[in-house]
């Protein structure tokens, strides 16, 4: 475990390269189309200064805008899957996860830290969803696993930060059972009363959506995130109707009751500081 | 109903009740013989069938139209049995049944997931695809069985929770989220069977226990062998390939330490004896439940937990 800071941070990727470009280059919205600088979308939390769309951002973006400073102990950063059942599909697992790491320069699809929020110290983590789409395996599980841990024996505040399509299929049995694992941890932190806020990004379904995602003592999520259980094209293929508009969107997930509320990505970290101020 | 494997050994059933038809006219002691190697005949088939069934075969079986399903075996392990209703909050939901039976002389709380076995009561059952509802009336029952210290058992056998509109309104992630953490910390013991199907978070969903027990011809997995391949394929036709590659039977799970033990079927699987079957499950759940009880609930959740906490294979 080390200090790490952007600058001596050598792990980066095609797209990080491009959102950090000098000043100078422009960022399209993919919503409303309409440029902006660069610099100003990122002072923006990554959010369209036009229309408010929150790009799809990962952990080194999150651990940036949150920690102080930038500034935050990675948890766990060795840990990468290996292939209990030989899984081979179009292409082998162990070369899937390879070309993956290769492509994002990341180890798998969750990155875990501990540091500190206006002054507080908290336990993150963070799923990137470049990672074979945020899947969870046995190294997220493991890892979100470690992470409810980790909060457990500081007695600090966990925040976990869920954006993944569901299981690693190429785990199969393996990755049914993180959603078991991870509740199972976080049931000892719900009986040691240590609060955990979940953050709900888009899109957030499948397994992940149907464990620690949704237990948190705060679920929250980013405006227009999709948020679901089943796909919205199994839902279609299997009642053989339309889904009404904004079906599964973070509005319709609050207005059902399942969410406290929804959050503006530039608002998180003062909300999330606040929120965790009045619990002490 | 018999699918393709069975139907030689089939074949040769009928001809041996024919055979037996003429022993009992003709008493010929030829004809006894053969009647007898033609059994041991068959007998062998058998064997050599169901020893060396294929990943794809087990899944077929395991969703065969005469496999008896959760109501089936209950009625036949109690010699009571009191059917309970609803979540409280929305309505019943059929696909998911529970109630307290007497078993041995003890009083158990029996939740699981209800197939249908006609059009309507297909229907009626949804396929045994729970709603959220189905997820709160299971947790419900479990926690009326903790308060007056009996213990549960499931019956798991689901193609998944169900997928639809109402289903993501009123919540399915949060539903089966919320009986995962809380089945942790249940003061009684809690058995799991997998009796037929066990498709993805929709069987987990009942499926913490102290015991995950799976019948030999049932499958546990992440995803289906349909869905699996129309995802990592893109199409419909790999499906016996998805069941080889996610390894998915009893024997593939017990051999992860994904499940605690294998409960054996009569030869031929559980339908062609559904009363030996229910008797051996009887016997099992009867002697599990000895084991269980017989520990500290304390030290039986933290062994529940711990043994979830160490599924994983990753390195570091
Ligand atoms: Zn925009």
């Amino acid at each position: 475990m080390s200090w790490f800071t952007r600058k001596e941070k050598n792990i980066h990727t095609p797209t990080e390269l491009k959102r950090e470009a000098p000043d100078g280059l422009w960022y399209k919205c993919p919503e409303c189309k309409k440029v902006m600088h660069t610099r100003e979308h990122k002072s923006h939390a990554h959010t369209c200064i036009h229309c408010n769309h929150h790009e799809k951002i990962g952990s080194e973006e999150y651990f940036e805008l949150l920690f102080d400073n930038n500034e935050f102990t990675e948890l766990d950063t060795t840990m990468t899957s290996q292939d209990p059942l030989g899984f081979s599909d179009t292409k082998s697992y162990p070369d899937r996860i390879a070309a993956t790491q290769k492509k994002t320069g990341l180890r798998d699809a969750v990155r875990t830290a501990h540091g500190k929020v206006n002054g507080m110290e908290i336990v993150a983590a963070c799923m990137d969803f470049s990672f074979i789409g945020g899947s969870m395996g046995s190294v997220v599980g493991e890892k979100i696993a470690r992470a409810v841990d980790h909060a457990l024996r500081n007695r600090i505040p966990l925040l976990v930060i869920s954006r993944s399509g569901g299981a690693r299929m190429m785990e199969a049995g393996f990755s049914l059972m993180q959603m078991a694992k991870t509740s199972a941890r976080l049931a000892l932190l719900d009986q040691a009363g240590i609060p955990f806020v979940s953050l709900l990004t888009d899109p957030t379904t499948g397994g992940v959506s149907a464990s620690y995602a949704m237990l948190g003592d705060f679920n929250i999520a980013e405006p227009g995130s999709m948020i679901g259980f089943a796909g919205p094209r199994v839902i279609r293929e299997t009642i053989g109707k339309d889904l009404p508009k904004d079906f599964q969107s973070a509005e319709f997930v609050l207005d059902h009751g399942f969410l406290d509320f929804i959050v503006d990505r530039k608002d998180l970290k003062n909300k999330l500081f606040t929120l965790f101020s009045m619990l002490q | 109903m018999l699918l393709d494997f069975e139907k030689p050994i089939a074949d040769l059933e009928a001809k041996l009740a024919e055979m037996k038809q003429q022993l009992d006219v003709e008493r010929n002691e030829d004809l006894r013989l053969a009647v007898r190697s033609f059994e041991d005949n068959i007998l062998k088939l058998k064997r050599e069938t169901f020893q060396n069934l294929t990943r794809w075969q087990r899944v077929q079986l395991s969703r065969h139209g005469d496999r008896p399903y959760t109501l089936d075996y209950i009625y036949s392990i109690t010699t009571q049995f009191i059917e309970l209703h609803g979540d409280r909050s929305v309505r019943d939901d059929q696909a998911m049944v529970g109630g307290l039976g007497t078993i041995d002389g003890q009083s158990v709380m029996f939740i699981g997931q209800q197939k249908g076995r006609n059009t309507k009561q297909r229907q009626q059952r949804n396929f045994g695809m729970a709603n959220p509802e189905g997820y709160r009336k299971a947790l419900r029952l479990m926690k009326m069985a903790e308060k007056f210290g009996k213990p549960v058992v499931t019956f798991i056998d689901t193609p998944g929770a169900f997928p639809g509109i109402e289903a993501e309104e009123r919540g399915q992630g949060e539903a089966i989220a919320r009986n995962l953490r809380e089945m942790f910390m249940l003061k009684v013991p809690v058995i799991c069977i997998i009796i037929g199907e066990g498709a993805s978070g929709g069987a987990l969903g009942i499926g913490i226990g102290d015991r995950v027990l799976m019948l030999e011809n049932t499958w546990y997995s992440v995803i289906s062998p349909e869905s699996c391949s129309s995802i990592l394929w893109r199409s419909w036709d790999y499906k016996e390939q998805a069941a080889e590659a996610l390894k998915l039977t009893a024997h593939d799970m017990l051999h992860f330490g994904l499940i605690d033990g294998i409960v054996e079927e009569p030869l031929g699987g559980a339908h062609t004896d559904p009363v030996a079957m229910s008797r051996i499950i009887k016997n099992t759940i009867i002697s599990q439940l000895t084991e269980l009880s017989a520990i500290d609930p304390l030290v039986r959740i933290d062994q529940r937990i711990e043994k979830f906490s160490s599924m994983g294979i990753f390195q570091e």
